[in-house]
């Protein structure tokens, strides 16, 4: 047999987009990831905790970092991968990719809540109020706001496939805004500190205390992958409940 | 049945401009048939306007600090409310259906018609916002300020809120679930446009705020008619 051309991606990452191998895929993956999630969140919040210097001006009060960081960098990720996963759907027309768009919605509006209450409890110590109408703080508003209208669109649209397909132009219209807004609310006001993690500088605080924040936010990104896997393999059960395979393995078990 | 390929011929020489005059004409022609359509934004713009000084204070040293915001915010909400009926009667009727089968390109067809609206909306909010800056005490230096954002603002708000109108035409009970979609993403809007009137209220140049306006209209013409009219294919077909 002659290959006419040459793969660049290995086999199963095409089996991915069928919802049958999606799931087993996933199951396979899941035992390890969940591993490691625990190892790194375990570990990175005993080092946050015990080992990691306290803050000079805020004390311990600044140990809440370990969760708003993280969560609030993974509720803007996970916008963005719904709205790649949308485009896919939209484009290509992967099942699979709608439900992984699906089952990202409100993975992301809690992390965006969470990270939103770890912040009004970290604004009562250092800024003497729990909500402060700042820039920062507003976008993640913003943020959990769209999360809403994505969840409110796809719930209100009886059609399954057409959810996906509205939610999905929803999703990459907020894509388009995301900066927009972000930039916006940003001149209008702000109090925040710049953010901890820049691609292009050295963090400012010393290694002691960033090192922790990196294994956080590494556990908070294999969590993530964790719960997606989840709801991900329940839905694909939930939308393939007719098709053979799925009786098959129900059956058995 | 005879002369049906050559209507069809004859349809798909219409050029764009024609294209684009022809459905802004038939939106202009159809709302201002219902007259109601027209006038009731205004009348919730003003309503909204008279419930501040109720509610606040009727002070106008402090209505006057609270004017430039409560005028964006009443002209966005008239703006979000009458955006449900862009796209219902057309669907209800079935006329939405022929636009998207006809061989015209549909985004100039959206443009007409989010124009049209925009006219109909936020070009008579615009008219009409001197009358009640002066009612909310708002100086005078405000005025072109005000006038000015509103004029590059609002259509923006007819884009984007376009896109949520496409969205929720197929479902019954669209009127919250468009405010919901939609809202968060008034907000840039909002922001540039109280900044230019406060600017212009004390005396500083408005050109930046005008610009970045400016510059969200230029965004808002080239990609919102794209998601709107990818938005009715779904919505319609589904």
């Amino acid at each position: 047999m002659a290959k006419a051309e040459k793969k660049w991606l290995p086999r199963w990452f095409y089996q991915l987009a069928s919802p049958r191998w999606c799931y087993q895929i996933c199951g396979k993956l899941l035992p390890g990831f969940s591993l490691v999630t625990l190892v790194l969140l375990l570990g990175g919040t005993l080092w946050a905790l015990l080992f990691a210097p306290a803050d000079y001006q805020q004390g311990n009060s600044f140990r809440i970092i370990y969760l708003h960081v993280p969560s609030a960098i993974l509720a803007q990720s996970c916008y963005m991968l719904m709205a790649v996963a949308g485009a896919i759907g939209l484009i290509w027309k992967m099942k699979v990719a709608d439900m992984v768009a699906k089952s990202c919605a409100p993975i992301g509006a809690s992390l965006a809540v969470l990270a939103l209450l770890t912040g009004a409890i970290w604004g009562k110590p250092t800024w003497g109020s729990w909500w402060v109408w700042d820039a920062r703080l507003t976008s993640m508003l913003i943020l959990f706001f769209l999360y809403l209208g994505v969840m409110a669109l796809n719930s209100a649209i009886e059609s399954e496939s057409t959810a996906a397909q509205s939610t999905a132009v929803l999703a990459l219209v907020g894509l388009v805004n995301i900066p927009i807004i972000k930039y916006s609310v940003e001149w209008w006001n702000t109090l925040h500190q710049p953010a901890t993690f820049k691609l292009t500088e050295k963090p400012a605080m010393p290694a002691e205390m960033w090192m922790p924040l990196l294994v956080m936010v590494i556990g908070f990104y294999t969590f993530f992958a964790v719960a997606l896997m989840l709801r991900l393999r329940n839905e694909i059960l939930r939308r393939e409940r007719r098709s053979g395979w799925v009786k098959e393995l129900l059956l058995v078990k | 049945m005879d002369n049906l390929p050559t209507n069809q011929s004859i349809n798909r020489d219409v050029g764009v401009a024609a294209l684009f005059i022809a459905a802004l004409r038939r939106d202009l022609m159809l709302s201002l048939r219902r007259k109601s359509e027209l006038v009731n934004p205004l009348i919730f713009f003003l309503m909204v306007i008279t419930l501040f000084p109720l509610g606040v204070s009727p002070e106008p040293g402090f209505l006057a600090q609270l004017a430039p915001g409560v005028l964006w915010v009443s002209a966005l909400l008239a703006t979000l409310l009458s955006m449900d009926s862009l796209f219902r009667s057309d669907f209800d009727d079935g006329s939405l259906e022929q636009l998207l089968l006809s061989p015209q390109p549909l985004f100039i067809v959206v443009l007409a018609k989010i124009a049209a609206h925009w006219m109909m909306t936020g070009l008579a909010l615009t008219l009409v916002a001197p009358l009640i800056g002066v009612m909310l005490f708002l100086p005078s230096e405000g005025m072109p300020g005000l006038m000015l954002s509103l004029l590059l603002g609002t259509p923006t708000l007819s884009l984007v809120g376009a896109i949520g109108a496409a969205l929720t035409v197929g479902l019954r009970k669209g009127g919250v679930l468009i405010s919901l979609l939609v809202l968060p993403l008034y907000i840039p809007v909002l922001i540039f446009g109280t900044g230019a009137v406060q600017a212009a209220v004390t005396g500083l140049p408005i050109g930046g705020y005008l610009a970045l306006l400016g510059a969200l209209l230029a965004l808002g013409i080239t990609l919102a008619p794209l998601a709107v009219a990818a938005a009715l294919r779904i919505s319609v077909s589904g």
